[in-house]
């Protein structure tokens, strides 16, 4: 059967304007709804008529999900703030200036105006494989299209694939990973902390998910800490198109530096693997060694030790160890501080 | 609303095809063994169980000179084989079932490693039991029908002296026989499977099946996963229960006293070195 693109099934859509309100509902209809939040993501699913949920919960009217505030020495960011307000606030821009610089490269100026930094975080895999609605494992079936002798993958994974080699797309995902932050979590039961990086899952471990969000589970509000405050930063994004487009691969990462010794460094990457990675021993290499070409070089092989290619994304080792490299050697995207 | 027992999706060809089996399945092994379990337990409390009458058993071993104390009922081989297969088969299950009840975790490593090992210890045993073991000993077929008629009126409380079992009970060597079945299924299909995931072995290559193919394989080892479920529930209860506790304990050391094996079998079917034959040819 063709995929229809022009109208959405029918679906019961509730627009709660508190979060209580939506967490009831959510809890009441578990798998049987559907988060709206920016719908950049969810519209798809729906007009293409690959997702038919019965209850759609629209989040865009509950107040308390936006806005950016200070909270101690670090901000706290309300999930449905748009990516816009996070690329325009002056106080990320003056202590995390990373995630402003991720957030500013997803997509385009009028999908960051609709689009939200939760949707952004918890939007589902781009393969067309999967989007198309084939019966794949990502969608609960048998088979990953993407990886055969003949698929076309370009664009998928080269870690950790588990059967699905469908890639993470956020660009503010390794931002947030670099920043140390936090996802609050709340359902009807309570809420949950979980570090950024945990966050996100890979097939191996639910291969029919991003995310450890749970039937009736929000992801409510994002808490950066000060830790990494004024860091140096660094972030990179390739691409095909200069805008409107997802990530080849991309990177972030924060950086304390003593003279010309690096003092630590958090990283991450993104587009290579179903779930954005942290390069935890790149981290602990270039802790403490000297910012110079041979830490870059050397980080850079060991960020990308283990990679697997498949049919066409060779070229995404080159490219991530370039770019982790690169993160170390700072330059052109090195995001300095206004502060 | 009832439950789906097969799931299904669409091929990009359009075509409906089955995916796998829907894990409701596994509920109703769950529930179909405690079922079970509880039945026997119940039954067990009423039942007039079978061994052989101490003066009985007395009489037999005063005709039977020359009968060890211990009498070897598995060997090491044999022993080494149950329990690595034991390993394996628990391993699988959990890195199988635990994610399908929400416990989330990496397990397809896991899985296709304990698979492997599962598939060279059948391997292993189908050659050790064909040519070092009685190999027809575990079979069942129409010689059990004097037996089963025997252990059933024993059941039911008549003290009849028909035959009592060989070197394995008439229930182990349907166990048995419904293990072979499921578990040759489940392994034969998860090799194939194997080509759909990456291990260092070959390349993946899922064409190498139509999709069609492919959701009857995925069935196949669904339905002999949890098959497997309920019938290693009854095997673990069967080996924990006080009466059965000595042909476990045979799988720990591998020899049952003389008085177990006068208590339990027919001395005419499972003939000991160093004993003198009851008779001459086997009761049945």
């Amino acid at each position: 059967m063709a995929v229809i693109h022009d109208m959405m099934a029918a679906f019961e859509l509730f627009q709660p304007t508190s979060l209580d309100d939506a967490l009831g509902l959510l809890g009441k209809h578990g798998d049987d709804a559907m988060v709206l939040a920016g719908g950049l993501d969810s519209m798809d699913w729906l007009k293409d008529r690959i997702r038919r949920p019965r209850y759609v919960v629209d989040l865009g009217a509950i107040e308390g999900l936006r806005g950016v505030k200070a909270s101690g020495d670090g901000v706290e960011i309300g999930a449905m703030t748009t990516l816009t307000e996070v690329v325009r606030n002056p106080l990320l821009k003056e202590k995390f200036g990373v995630l402003l610089e991720g957030a500013e490269k997803a997509a385009s100026p009028q999908i960051r105006n609709q689009g939200t930094l939760g949707g952004n975080l918890s939007q589902d895999a781009r393969c067309w494989y999967y989007r198309a609605g084939w019966s794949c494992y990502r969608a609960g079936g048998n088979i990953c299209y993407a990886d055969t002798p003949t698929a076309i993958n370009r664009e998928h994974a080269i870690f950790d694939a588990d059967r699905c080699v469908a890639v993470n797309p956020s660009d503010t995902a390794p931002a947030l990973i670099a920043l140390d932050a936090k996802m609050v979590l709340r359902s009807s039961g309570g809420e949950r902390v979980v570090d950024a990086q945990n966050y996100f899952i890979g097939p191996g471990t639910d291969i029919m998910k991003m995310t450890v969000l749970q039937p009736g589970e929000l992801l409510v509000a994002v808490r950066i800490p000060g830790t990494w405050a004024g860091a140096e930063f660094y972030v990179e994004k390739v691409a095909d198109r200069k805008v409107w487009d997802f990530p080849l691969v991309n990177i972030a990462s924060a950086m304390k530096t003593s003279g010309t010794t690096i003092e630590r460094m958090r990283i991450a990457v993104n587009a290579v693997a179903a779930r954005p990675m942290r390069l935890e021993a790149v981290e602990a290499f270039v802790a403490g060694k000297p910012r110079n070409e041979a830490t870059a070089n050397a980080a850079g092989e060991l960020a990308v030790a283990g990679a697997v290619p498949l049919t066409h994304n060779a070229y995404k080792i080159p490219m991530m160890r370039n770019l982790v490299k690169r993160a170390i050697r700072g330059g052109d995207n090195a995001w300095a501080s206004t502060s | 609303m009832g439950i789906d027992f097969l799931t299904r999706g669409i091929s990009p060809w359009g075509q409906s095809i089955f995916t796998h089996i829907s894990w409701d399945l596994l509920w109703v092994s769950i529930f179909a063994g405690i079922a079970f379990l509880a039945a026997h337990s119940v039954y067990m409390l009423l039942s007039a169980h079978k061994a052989r009458a101490g003066a009985e058993v007395d009489a037999l071993e005063a005709k039977l000179k020359g009968l060890p104390e211990k009498i070897q009922r598995h060997s090491l081989a044999a022993r080494m084989f149950h329990w690595i297969m034991a390993a394996s088969m628990l391993t699988l299950l959990v890195t199988s079932f635990l994610p399908i009840l929400g416990i989330r975790f990496a397990w397809v490593e896991w899985h296709w490693m304990a698979g492997l090992v599962l598939a060279a210890t059948i391997v292993y045993h189908i050659i050790h039991a064909t040519f070092f073991m009685d190999f027809w000993s575990i079979w069942v077929g129409p010689k059990d029908i004097p037996e089963l008629k025997s252990e059933l009126m024993r059941e039911l409380g008549q003290d009849i002296g028909g035959p009592k079992s060989a070197k394995y009970p008439l229930g182990n060597r349907l166990y048995h026989m419904a293990i072979v079945v499921t578990g040759i299924g489940a392994t034969i299909t998860g090799l194939v499977m194997m080509k759909k995931v990456q291990t260092p072995f070959f390349t993946r290559d899922p064409y190498i099946l139509a999709d069609t193919t492919w959701g009857w394989m995925y069935v196949g080892h669904g339905v002999a996963g949890v098959a497997l479920v309920g019938l290693v529930m009854a095997h673990i209860y069967f080996a924990i229960r006080p009466e059965k506790l000595w042909l476990t304990k045979s799988m720990l050391f591998g020899y049952i006293t003389r008085r177990q094996y006068l208590e339990h079998h027919d001395p005419t079917r499972w003939r000991v070195t160093g004993s003198d034959p009851v008779g001459g040819r086997p009761s049945e």
